[in-house]
C-alpha cells in the first residue's frame, strides 16, 4: 500500500484561517452560557507574609455581587498536594489558591468576587480590603545563589546533568585556549494575546463543561478530577482554539480552580479571566545565572566543556529544565562537567517557556562559542564544523536518528553571504552604523508522546479526524488535515479536523514540539485502517470493479478508490461507505514511540541561526536587518505553518536578545511592568527580512511519519547569534540580554 | 474600577459647569489613558464629562501665521494636517514618534497634555506613590527607575511626562488656551506643566474647573532645520528613554535661533532657554553643541539605574543639534539614525 502525498509537504493556507480573523472561532472566555455569573481575582499586594484580615463587607454590598470566596470560607476541596498536580508539575507543593492566609507571591490571589456581571465584580473587587502582616522578600538571585541546591528529586521528563566525562577542570586547567564567562537572561513572561481565562458551564445533575485556556484539555480535566472529586464522565473540557501559549498553558492556573470552585458551590455558571497585571502573577521564564568554560587546543578543537546553572525556583516548587546538558552533547568533547543547581525566592514558580532551558543554555554556549571563535581567530561556522559530531549523542552514548546540521551551517551561511564577512570586530560598517554578522546553533529534542485519534469516514464521502489535543495557533489543524486528506485521496475542502475537546481520544499536552510527529501519526494509522476497512466494503460492492484487487494494487485519489493500473476501474468512497452497517467507516488508533527504537536512538532537530544587526554606536540603537535560519526537523508537513513556526520563534529570539525583560522590585517582590506598554516584545519596525530554510533531512526513527517538529527550534540560538553579531559590529561583549542602550553604551 | 455617572458636555460652559460641580469629576475625550488608569483604579472619577461633540476639532489659522490647533484635534488628523506638516514639520514628527496609528487616531490635543507619567509606582495601587496617593513615599527613587527623570526630580517624585508632542510643542513655544468658570486665559507652554516638587500629585496648572479649548502655536521658518530624534527600548511604539526637539535658524553657519526641549528626562517637557542662548551667534558645529549638552545636563542627576539617561542624553542632544543643523531631519518611519 501506498499514499500518495499530494498535499503533505506542501505549502497549504490555515485551515481555521478564516475562522479565526472572522471571530468565528471562540475563545475560552467567549463560550456563552445562560445566567452566567462572572468573577474577578483580587491580587495579592505583597509576596510574603500573611493576610491578617479580609474586609469584603463594602464588595458583599455592592447589588449583583453574589458571592465572594477567600481562604476564610473556601469551600472544602481536595486535602492532598499530590491531588493538585498535574502532567508537568515539578516536584513541590502545588499552588492552591485560598488555601490559608500565606501569601507567597507577590499577585497570588487572595479572594474571587463573583457577580451577575463583569462590571460589577470588578468595582467590588476594588472595594476590599486585605490587611497583611508582611515580611521582607527574598526575590534577588544574586543573594541567594550561595543557597544553592541541587534538587533533591527531579522533574518528569527532565534529566539532570550527566556525570562528568573525563576530566574537564584539569582539561580546561591545561587548555592552550580559554574561555569563561558568566552569562544571563532576564526573566520572561509568555504574554500569549489571550490572558488566561476559564467559561465553566454548569450542566445541572453536577456535570460541568469548562472551556479553558489549556495546551491540553486532559490536564484540565485531570486537574479538576483530582481538586474537586468529580468523576470523569461529570466533566468535559474544551479548549478547541488557544490563542498563543508559549508554555504559558501547560499547566492549570488558578483561574481554572478558582472558576470551578465557584461553579460547583454555586451550581451556576462562572466566568474567570485574568487581567493582563494578573498574567504577571504566574509562570515564567526563569533567570538563571550561567557559567561556561571552554578549553580549546590552539586549531579550535575542544578539550573542556563546564557549564554550570544556578535558576530560581519557587519556595513551593522544584522547576526544572534543561539548560546545561546541551553542552555534552552539541559539539565533540572528552571532558565535560555540567551542574546544574536551583535556588528559591519569593516568587511564583517558574514555567516552561518555549524551548525551556534551551532558550538560556544554548544562549551561554553560542555565547561562549562566539567567544573562542576569536580568542583562536577562527571563522564561528569552522569552529563548530571542526567539533562536529553526528554518530552519537555523547550524554547518552546513544544514536542519533538523523542530524543535518552540517547542511544547516552551509546552506545557512550560503544564503547568508556568510563568506564575504570580515571577521574583525567593527570591521564592516554602512554609513553611519556599524554592521556585525553573528551566527549560533539550535537544538531541540524531537519527541514523540503516546497519542490517540479517530478517522470517520462518512457517507458523503467527507473524512473527519479527531484527536484531544490542542492548536496553540502552531498549524495543528491544518497538517491534520494534510495527513487525512492525503490518506484517502481527499481534497482539504473534504477533510474536517477537531481537537482539543476531551470527549475526543486521549492526546498529551501540546508542548516540546511534539504534536506534529505524536498526533499526525496517530491521525495516519486511522486513516490507514480506515482505508483498508473502506477499500474492503469496496471490493464486496455487487459488481465491484476492485473484488479481485487487492490494497497495494489501488490508488485512492479524488475520492474514489481506482485501480492503479487501470483507472477505469473505480469506486467511489461515498459509495463504498454507504454500504457499511453505520453508514460510516471508524477507527481510533493510537500511535506510540516505539521503546526499542528509544533504547537505541535519540533525535533532536538543530538549526544555524545567522543574524545581521546594524548599530549607531553613539546612540547604543540596534537593528536586527536580516536573519537566515536554516533548520533540519525531518519531514516538512507543510511549507507554510512550518516557515510561520520558525518565524514566530525568531520574532521571540530577536525579543529575549533586545527586548523582554519582567523587571523586579526587590523591596515588593513583584514585577513592575506588568503591561504590553513596558514589557517589551519586539514590534513590527525591531523585524528585518527573515529567510527561512528546511534542508533535507530524511528520518524513519524519529516518528513513523519522519516529522521532528517545529514549534520551538526556531527561538533556540537566535538569542546568541543576536548578541554574537552586536559583539561583531562593535566589539562589545555584552553577557546579560536583553541587550539594551543602557547596557551598550555602559559596555 | 469604580460606578461613576456619564454626561455629555453639549457646550465649553456646560462642560466647565459639568467638571466645577464634583470635584471627582474628569472630562473624557480620546480615553487613552483615563480608561487604562480608571481599570488599574488609579483615578476613580465618579463622573466622566464626554467633551467629544465640543466644536474643538478644527485647525484654523491665526492671524499672525500661528495655527490654533482644537483640544480635541485627534493626534493623527494633527500629525497629518497639511499646513502641519508643511509649517511645523517639528509638531508632526514628534507626533510619529509616538503610540501607534490606532492610539493616535484617538487621542486628542488636549488629552495628550494631560496624560499622566508612566511610572511603574505609579500605574500599580499596590505600591506606595506621591503622585498617586500624596504622602505615601516614592519607591522609585531607590527601586526600579531606569525609565525615570534626571532633570528637575525632588525627593518626593521621580517620573516623567510621557509626551512625544509636548516636547515639540514646548520647543516651539506653544501657549494653552484655556476657559473656566472666570473666563479664558492663555498659559505658556512652559508654564503648563510643573515640576513634581513638594506636591508630585499635581501635573499642570490646569485649574480643576478649567478645560483646555485649544493649543496655538506662532509661526515659525525654520524650514529643514529641525528635528525629533526619539530614543526607546524599541524601535517603535514605546516611550521615550531620552527624546530631543530641536528647531534651529541657521545663517552662513551661524546658529540665529535655536529651540532645544527634550523628553522623557523630567516631569514636563524640558526646555532650557539659557542653553538656546548660547548656541546663538556661534558656528552650527560640535563644539557648540557640546556646550549646549552640558549646560542642559548639568543640573541631571542619576538614580541606581538611570545615569545613563545622562551620557544618552547628551549624545542625543549634539546628534539631534547635528541633524537640525544639517537641516536632515530624522525620519520616524526609516528608523535607521541619521
Amino acid at each position: 500500500m501506498t499514499t500518495r502525498q499530494n498535499l503533505v509537504g506542501t505549502a497549504q493556507r490555515r485551515v481555521d484561517g478564516r475562522a479565526k480573523v472572522t471571530g468565528a472561532a471562540r475563545y475560552a472566555a467567549e463560550f456563552a452560557a445562560t445566567d452566567l455569573l462572572h468573577g474577578v481575582v483580587v491580587s495579592s499586594a505583597i509576596a510574603r507574609g500573611k493576610i491578617t484580615r479580609i474586609d469584603s463587607k463594602a464588595a458583599a454590598a455592592v447589588p449583583g455581587v453574589v458571592k465572594i470566596y477567600t481562604h476564610e470560607n473556601r469551600p472544602r476541596t481536595a486535602w492532598l498536594d499530590s491531588s493538585y498536580s498535574d502532567e508537568v508539575a515539578p516536584p513541590g507543593h502545588p499552588f492552591r489558591a485560598l488555601r490559608s492566609a500565606e501569601i507567597m507571591f507577590s499577585g497570588q490571589p487572595v479572594a474571587l468576587v463573583v457577580a451577575g456581571d463583569f462590571e460589577t465584580a470588578t468595582y467590588a473587587a476594588s472595594l476590599i480590603e486585605v490587611a497583611y502582616a508582611a515580611e521582607a522578600p527574598q526575590t534577588d538571585l544574586d543573594r541567594q545563589r550561595s543557597e544553592s541546591y541541587v534538587p533533591p528529586k527531579k522533574r518528569s521528563g527532565i534529566e539532570p546533568p550527566p556525570k562528568p566525562r573525563g576530566d574537564a577542570d584539569r582539561a580546561f586547567a591545561g587548555a592552550p585556549v580559554r574561555v569563561q564567562q558568566e552569562y544571563r537572561v532576564a526573566v520572561e513572561h509568555h504574554n500569549p494575546m489571550e490572558p488566561h481565562a476559564t467559561t465553566v458551564v454548569w450542566e445541572g445533575g453536577g456535570a460541568i463543561t469548562v472551556h479553558d485556556k489549556i495546551q491540553g484539555v486532559t490536564n484540565t480535566h485531570a486537574y479538576i478530577q483530582g481538586v474537586f472529586g468529580l468523576s470523569a464522565d461529570k466533566v468535559r473540557v474544551l479548549s478547541p482554539f488557544v490563542g498563543g501559549g508559549f508554555g504559558s498553558g501547560l499547566r492549570p492556573q488558578y483561574q481554572l480552580f478558582l472558576s470551578v470552585l465557584a461553579a460547583l458551590d454555586l451550581e451556576r455558571s462562572v466566568r474567570v479571566v485574568l487581567t493582563r497585571d494578573q498574567m504577571f502573577t504566574f509562570g515564567h521564564r526563569p533567570l538563571a545565572i550561567q557559567t561556561v568554560s571552554l578549553g580549546a587546543e590552539a586549531d579550535g578543537r575542544l578539550t573542556a566543556i563546564l557549564h554550570d546553572s544556578v535558576q530560581e525556583t519557587s519556595r513551593f516548587e522544584d522547576y526544572q529544565e534543561n539548560q546545561v546538558n546541551w553542552s555534552g552533547m552539541l559539539y565533540r568533547c572528552d571532558n565535560t562537567k555540567l551542574g546544574y543547581e536551583l535556588a528559591k525566592l519569593d516568587t511564583y514558580t517558574p514555567a516552561d517557556m518555549r524551548a525551556p532551558g534551551a532558550v538560556l543554555g544554548l544562549y551561554a554556549l553560542e555565547a561562549a562559542m562566539d567567544e573562542l571563535a576569536y580568542a583562536t581567530g577562527i571563522d564561528p561556522v569552522e569552529l563548530r564544523l571542526r567539533n562536529y559530531i553526528d554518530d552519537r549523542d555523547q550524554n547518552t552514548n546513544k544514536r542519533l536518528t538523523s542530524k543535518a546540521l552540517r547542511d544547516c551551517y552551509i546552506q545557512g551561511a550560503e544564503r547568508f553571504g556568510w563568506s564575504r564577512r570580515d571577521a574583525r570586530p567593527r570591521s564592516m560598517t554602512e554609513g553611519r552604523e556599524l554592521v556585525g554578522w553573528g551566527m549560533a546553533t539550535g537544538v531541540w529534542e524531537a519527541m514523540m508522546q503516546k497519542t490517540s485519534a479517530r478517522a470517520t469516514l462518512t457517507a458523503d464521502g467527507r473524512l473527519e479526524v479527531a484527536t484531544a489535543t490542542a492548536d496553540i495557533g502552531t498549524g495543528t489543524y491544518t497538517i491534520l488535515t494534510q495527513i487525512g486528506a492525503d490518506a484517502l485521496g481527499l481534497r482539504m475542502e473534504d477533510v474536517t479536523a477537531r481537537l482539543g475537546d476531551t470527549s475526543l481520544p486521549h492526546a498529551p499536552l501540546e508542548g516540546g514540539s511534539w504534536t506534529a510527529a505524536s498526533a499526525g501519526t496517530a491521525v495516519q494509522i486511522a486513516c490507514e485502517t480506515v482505508r483498508e476497512a473502506v477499500f474492503k466494503l469496496a471490493r464486496r460492492l455487487d459488481g465491484s470493479p476492485l473484488a479481485n484487487v487487492d490494497l497495494d494494487h489501488v490508488t485512492f485519489r479524488d475520492g474514489r478508490i481506482e485501480v492503479t493500473n487501470d483507472p477505469s476501474r473505480s469506486v467511489s468512497l461515498a459509495d463504498a461507505v454507504k454500504s457499511s452497517k453505520g453508514g460510516k467507516v471508524e477507527a481510533e488508533e493510537t500511535a506510540s514511540p516505539s521503546m526499542i527504537q528509544q533504547m537505541r536512538y535519540v533525535a533532536y532537530t538543530h538549526s544555524a541561526v545567522f543574524v545581521e544587526v546594524k548599530v549607531d554606536e553613539e546612540l547604543g540603537v540596534v537593528r536586527v536587518t536580516r536573519v537566515v535560519s536554516a533548520v533540519a526537523a525531518g519531514k516538512i508537513l507543510n511549507l507554510k505553518t512550518a516557515r510561520s513556526q520558525i518565524l514566530g520563534g525568531i520574532v521571540m529570539g530577536i525579543g529575549s536578545a533586545l527586548h523582554e525583560e519582567s523587571v523586579l522590585d526587590h523591596d515588593f517582590g513583584r514585577f513592575m511592568n506588568h503591561n504590553l506598554a513596558e514589557y517589551h516584545v519586539p514590534a513590527n519596525a525591531d523585524i528585518g527580512a527573515i529567510d527561512v530554510i528546511f534542508v533535507d533531512e530524511p528520518d524513519d526513527k524519529a516518528s513513523p511519519i519522519g516529522v521532528k517538529g517545529l514549534g520551538e527550534i526556531g527561538i533556540v540560538g537566535t538569542g546568541a547569534a543576536v548578541a554574537n553579531a552586536i559583539y561583531h559590529a562593535t566589539g562589545k561583549r555584552v553577557r546579560d540580554l536583553p541587550i539594551t542602550i543602557d547596557k551598550l553604551l555602559d559596555a | 474600577m469604580n460606578r461613576f455617572d456619564y454626561i455629555r458636555a453639549e457646550s465649553v460652559a456646560d462642560a466647565v459647569k459639568a467638571k466645577a460641580s464634583d470635584s471627582q469629576a474628569r472630562f473624557i475625550a480620546g480615553g487613552t489613558n483615563i480608561l487604562d488608569l480608571m481599570k488599574y483604579d488609579v483615578e476613580r472619577p465618579t463622573r466622566l464629562v464626554d467633551i467629544t461633540r465640543l466644536p474643538l476639532a478644527e485647525i484654523a489659522e491665526r492671524p499672525d501665521g500661528g495655527l490654533r490647533i482644537g483640544a480635541l484635534v485627534s493626534n493623527a488628523k494633527l500629525a497629518y494636517d497639511e499646513r502641519v506638516r508643511q509649517r511645523f514639520p517639528l509638531l508632526s514628527s514628534a507626533i510619529l514618534a509616538g503610540a501607534s496609528a490606532q492610539l493616535r487616531n484617538a487621542a486628542s490635543t488636549g488629552g495628550n497634555l494631560l496624560q499622566r507619567t508612566r511610572c511603574y509606582y505609579f500605574y500599580d495601587t499596590a505600591t506606595p506613590c506621591n503622585k498617586r496617593e500624596p504622602g505615601s513615599g516614592c519607591p522609585a527613587i531607590a527601586g526600579v527607575n531606569r525609565i525615570h527623570a534626571i532633570l528637575g526630580t525632588s525627593e518626593h517624585c521621580i517620573a516623567t511626562h510621557p509626551s512625544d508632542m509636548c516636547v515639540a510643542l514646548a520647543a516651539l513655544g506653544a501657549t494653552v488656551e484655556v476657559e473656566g468658570p472666570g473666563g479664558a486665559r492663555s498659559i505658556a507652554f512652559g508654564d503648563f506643566h510643573r515640576l513634581p516638587g513638594a506636591t508630585p500629585e499635581v501635573d499642570t496648572t490646569l485649574r480643576a474647573d478649567e478645560i483646555i479649548v485649544s493649543v496655538d502655536v506662532p509661526a515659525q521658518d525654520y524650514g529643514q532645520h529641525y528635528t525629533y530624534l526619539k530614543l526607546r527600548d524599541r524601535l517603535s511604539y514605546a516611550f521615550a528613554l531620552v527624546s530631543v526637539a530641536v528647531a534651529l535658524k541657521v545663517d552662513g553657519g551661524a546658529v540665529t535661533e535655536a529651540r532645544i526641549a527634550l523628553g522623557g528626562v523630567a516631569h514636563k517637557p524640558w526646555r532650557d532657554e539659557a542653553a538656546e542662548r548660547l548656541l546663538v551667534g556661534r558656528p552650527a558645529g560640535l563644539d557648540a553643541f557640546k556646550a549646549v549638552a552640558d549646560h542642559i545636563l548639568a543640573p541631571a542627576v542619576g538614580r541606581s539605574q538611570n545615569t545613563f539617561k545622562i551620557g544618552l542624553a547628551r549624545k542625543a542632544i549634539i546628534r539631534a543639534l547635528s541633524q537640525a543643523a544639517a537641516g536632515t531631519p530624522q525620519s520616524q518611519v526609516d528608523k535607521r539614525i541619521q
